[in-house]
């Protein structure tokens, strides 16, 4: 593997990379070479003074993990009033909170945790860059408290700057299950779609008919019938009482004295209706490079998490998910559990991803029977710089796919904007010629569920 | 929720009289409640009183992400809440030893909420009487003005942490003592006179003690009927100098200015506005002090679970397991700060030092090491000491005053900083300090400490806040929700000097030192909210 990526770094190299793109590369194989165990000094553990207190320290079990929402009447509730908050003229306050999905066998189980601040004025620390904060701090009175042995100037723990799973769950997860407000992902897509107006599909494109009959009140029959539908009836009866000459223009209208034939009753009648029910395979392709570690990996599998939902409730539940992972080569997996939480080090192919999924789509012929969506997470490294072998695999794929949603999730080393998979997409000019297939979504490290949900909206409007 | 059994009750009241025999001094009577976890997942959001009035965001569990206490702490819960009388919370799976160990931590915390000064203005009432007769006025109004109390109680509570609760404690303070006519007199009316001068003013004091000798018990009053005589308008100027020290300092927080002048509340269909917000801000004001006493508190009555649970001879054979819970307690973290362990320990060295007579001008005046060392004038007034401490001191007071080198050496304390290791791209937290100035100083650091601000209208009515220039920023994401609420409740146009940091360019032909802190200048911004718009304006 080293061997393999260390070959195709030299070869790279020959083809010419900027300073850039050449410290990128060796900044992800150096992740490779350290490893997950670079860490020899634990962690400390740190806790604000205020966040101590009598029940997470002296009882036995302390809830402390729980989270505070048992008593939520409602998410439906909560969003209503939410958006009545909008109606009355004030912002939105609550927020979709971490959404996980941690089981290993029922795979759409969504867990929404309603959260809010409580805005005030409070004193900020002076942060100027983010990275550097407590590097080199001038004010030796800064910093935490501790005690121990030690001099001066040793170390007493380590932490590494990317935490090595990305996207762990956080609260909810696990433990405190019985207080969890549980949801599934058509629940989800159904509150996404309605209170944070995603916008439903206009075409869902019908191609498969399944053999299923519906019965419904829809046809309507003169004389007899299960509904009487009062206002084409009373429609009925001015047409004959106006050719009767018994209605006339200019003239005040006695009800009383209208003539009602029996066939001028007219009936909803029960009747046989074929349903066509759409459907769709998602590919959800995702980028497990060094480079993705933490924040760029939470916020895309989030991403997804979000358009999966939408999706399965747009097609009521007939979507086919698919999971793709790749660093320079690309594989399947089985189910979002591990989509959701591998990592590994190494570096970044896209081509491959994009090559797979076609492979998946020639070879097993989804093309004809579905719409295929794809959406693709990855912070924008690519060490195919010029994106010379992953435009013509995405231009085929644009060839069946009704939509390919990217997002790009800044991991912060770069200049914002600049990401390789940005500039060759922009460049490609495939955003304004296809427009209508390929949606982009640039977002930078520190984006939250509201815009996460906005992105959404651009990817799949 | 019920209540503890008779037997845990029987001994807890056995705990009491171990605890008032060491000194402690409470009321007699409190309730125990046994509750389970989903009872206390309830509570803590309405900071462990039940009766508080019902809020919807206790229903959503407000972010507490890393970091978060640093910015926004929130109020500090206990397992016992300073009602009257006092109510305590036990988990029902928890042992009876440790019911035990936490009920002598309870006493504690009692306690300290009846004898601290901090908390004197909570010292007259019953809050959980008065939570919930505030938690039927929100009913009530909710069932009239339906989810505009909802709105009304928030935009309070965005600004509840800057209630002038250091204003309500002067107040008392100069409340305590009447001012009478004869200290008027003295202290005021003369000395304010134009021909005032040292000579006439003894004079003065001459002819009242000469009254006194006279008189004797009636000296006071014909002294009082002479000056009257003299002086027309003195009695008018005595009443006049009453109703003004009985009103207090005349400082008005916030939300008492926006209750007081604000022209959309006084709207006889918006009244019932001023009343949610005297709510919001009077709970507020309960819990100030809870915030400021964290360390005192938590190390007061950890000192005496410690103490009393080792002398109680019912539970003796409950050693190791006491031993364990205790350790994970009141241990010192290798990094972070516990304030139970922190306060614990400045407790015992006080007591200590107090005891060897060390707190004096003699011991401090001594710079030789060996006879510091030696210094003991065993005066055994330790506990008269901490029992002081604990009457008169709050966090800041506490950790500016007894931290000394002595004190971090004993425990090595030291401060943590984290700088990037980037070979091996790890933080690395390495220990930046051993002197007790700079723990000191990373202690009161860390200290709450809300923004003073201070509040003004213009001509044109624009509510005119200026924040107090202390060298920090305020939190910007939230300026713009809190700034909204308070243009609502003003009715008018709100807004806000502040000062931001902005780093200075570094010049090009400097090398980029990574290692370099960014120098910063400080510059003046207004914000202005109107019509729920904020806009942003340097105003150097």
């Amino acid at each position: 593997m080293k061997e393999k990526l260390h070959a195709l770094y030299q070869f790279l190299k020959k083809e010419g990379l900027t300073p850039a793109q050449e410290k990128k590369i060796r900044y992800e194989l150096t992740l490779l070479e350290l490893g997950g165990g670079q860490s020899r000094i634990g962690r400390p553990m740190k806790r604000h003074l205020y966040s101590y207190n009598d029940l997470g320290m002296l009882h036995v079990t302390p809830p402390s993990k729980l989270v505070a929402h048992s008593s939520v009447q409602s998410l439906d509730y909560l969003l209503e009033r939410d958006k009545q908050r909008e109606q009355d003229g004030f912002p939105r306050k609550i927020r979709v909170g971490k959404m996980v999905k941690p089981s290993q066998d029922g795979d759409d189980k969504v867990i929404i945790i309603p959260t809010t601040v409580e805005e005030k004025l409070f004193h900020d620390k002076i942060r100027l860059d983010e990275e550097g904060e407590g590097d080199g701090d001038g004010d030796p009175g800064s910093g935490d408290g501790g005690t121990g042995d030690g001099e001066e100037g040793d170390i007493v723990g380590e932490e590494p700057v990317r935490p090595e799973q990305g996207g762990q769950g956080g609260a909810g997860q696990g433990e405190g299950g019985e207080h969890d407000v549980e949801s599934n992902a058509y629940d989800l897509g159904r509150i996404l779609t309605e209170q944070f107006e995603l916008p439903n599909l206009k075409d869902k494109g019908k191609k498969r008919s399944l053999s299923k009959y519906t019965y419904d009140l829809t046809d309507t029959n003169r004389g007899f019938g299960q509904v009487l539908d009062k206002k084409a009836t009373l429609r009925r009866i001015l047409k004959t009482n106006i050719a009767l000459g018994r209605v006339r223009p200019h003239e005040q209208v006695d009800p009383e004295c209208l003539l009602i034939s029996p066939n001028d009753r007219i009936y909803r009648i029960l009747s046989k209706e074929k349903d066509y029910e759409s459907q769709a395979v998602v590919f959800f392709v995702r980028d497990y490079s060094g480079s993705m570690g933490g924040k760029p990996t939470e916020l895309i599998v989030n991403q997804h998490v979000l358009i999966y939902s939408w999706l399965t409730y747009q097609y009521k539940n007939q979507v086919e998910t698919r999971f793709i992972l790749h660093d320079t080569e690309a594989k399947e997996v089985d189910n979002f559990q591990v989509y959701y939480n591998s990592t590994v080090a190494g570096g970044t192919q896209v081509s491959s991803a994009y090559k797979l999924v076609n492979d998946i789509v020639v070879d097993e012929s989804l093309a004809t029977d579905n719409n295929i969506y794809v959406f693709h997470g990855t912070d924008g490294d690519d060490w195919d710089t010029k994106g010379d072998k992953a435009i013509p695999e995405l231009e085929k794929m644009l060839g069946y796919a009704s939509r390919v949603g990217i997002t790009i999730a800044e991991n912060g080393y770069g200049i914002s904007g600049q990401t390789e998979v940005e500039r060759y997409i922009k460049k490609s000019g495939l955003l304004e010629e296809k427009k209508d297939l390929l949606r982009m979504d640039v977002i930078a490290k520190d984006t939250d569920e509201a815009r996460l949900i906005k992105g959404i909206r651009g990817l799949i409007s | 929720m019920e209540l503890v059994s008779q037997r845990a009750k029987k001994i807890m009241e056995g705990c009491k009289e171990r605890a008032r025999d060491a000194g402690l001094r409470f009321q007699d009577d409190s309730l125990e409640y046994i509750v389970t976890n989903r009872d206390f997942l309830q509570l803590s959001p309405k900071n462990m009183i039940p009766t508080l009035y019902d809020y919807w965001v206790q229903d959503v569990e407000v972010m507490k992400e890393q970091g978060q206490y640093e910015l926004y702490p929130n109020n500090p819960y206990e397992t016992v809440i300073n009602t009257r009388p006092p109510i305590s919370f036990y988990n029902d799976n928890n042992p009876d030893w440790l019911n035990v160990m936490i009920f002598y931590h309870v006493i504690g915390h009692i306690d300290f909420f009846q004898n601290n000064l901090y908390f004197r203005h909570t010292w007259d009432y019953d809050f959980a009487g008065k939570a919930l007769s505030d938690k039927r006025l929100i009913a009530k109004l909710r069932s009239q003005q339906g989810r505009w109390v909802d709105y009304v109680i928030e935009f309070a509570r965005s600004i509840d942490n800057l209630v002038g609760y250091y204003d309500l404690l002067g107040s008392l303070a100069a409340g305590e003592k009447k001012l009478n006519r004869v200290d008027f007199y003295f202290d005021s009316f003369i000395q304010e006179k134009k021909d005032s001068s040292i000579a006439s003013y003894v004079t003065e004091i001459e002819k009242y003690n000469q009254f006194i000798r006279d008189y004797q018990k009636d000296g006071t009053a014909r002294f009082i009927d002479e000056i009257k005589s003299i002086h027309a308008e003195f009695e008018a100027l005595y009443l006049k100098a009453v109703e003004k020290r009985e009103k207090g300092t005349g400082k008005h927080d916030l939300l008492q200015f926006i209750s007081e002048n604000s022209v959309f509340l006084n709207r006889s269909d918006n009244k019932w506005m001023i009343s949610v917000i005297e709510m919001v801000r009077t709970t507020s004001l309960y819990f100030q002090p809870q915030i400021r006493t964290k360390i005192l508190n938590e190390g007061w009555a950890s000192y005496w679970h410690e103490t009393l649970f080792l002398q109680d001879d019912r539970i003796s054979g409950n050693e190791v397991a006491f031993a364990a819970v205790n350790a994970k307690v009141t241990s010192l973290p290798k990094v972070g700060l516990n304030p139970y362990a922190l306060g614990m320990r400045l407790f015992y060295y006080l007591e200590e030092q107090a005891n060897m007579g060390r707190i004096s001008y003699d011991y401090q005046r001594l710079a030789d090491q060996n006879h510091r060392r030696k210094f003991d004038k065993t005066t055994g007034a330790g506990r008269d000491f901490i029992f002081d401490v604990r009457e008169n001191f709050c966090d800041s007071m506490f950790v500016n005053t007894f931290i000394d080198q002595e004190f971090v050496d004993m425990h090595k304390l030291f401060v943590v900083d984290k700088r990037l290791n980037k070979e091996r791209m790890v933080w690395q937290y390495y220990i930046k300090s051993k002197k007790a100035k700079h723990y000191k100083q990373m202690v009161a650091e860390s200290l709450y400490h809300p923004p003073a601000v201070a509040v003004a209208v213009d001509t044109d009515n624009t509510l005119m806040l200026t924040h107090h220039f202390e060298k920090k920023p305020l939190f910007r994401d939230y300026i713009a929700g809190t700034l909204m609420g308070i243009e609502f409740l003003w009715g008018d146009q709100v807004t806000l000097v502040t000062h931001e940091p902005e780093p200075i360019e570094k010049k090009s032909d400097q090398p980029d030192q990574e290692s370099v802190p960014p120098e910063i200048k400080w510059r003046r911004v207004k914000y202005t909210m109107k019509d729920k718009k904020l806009t942003r304006m340097l105003v150097d």
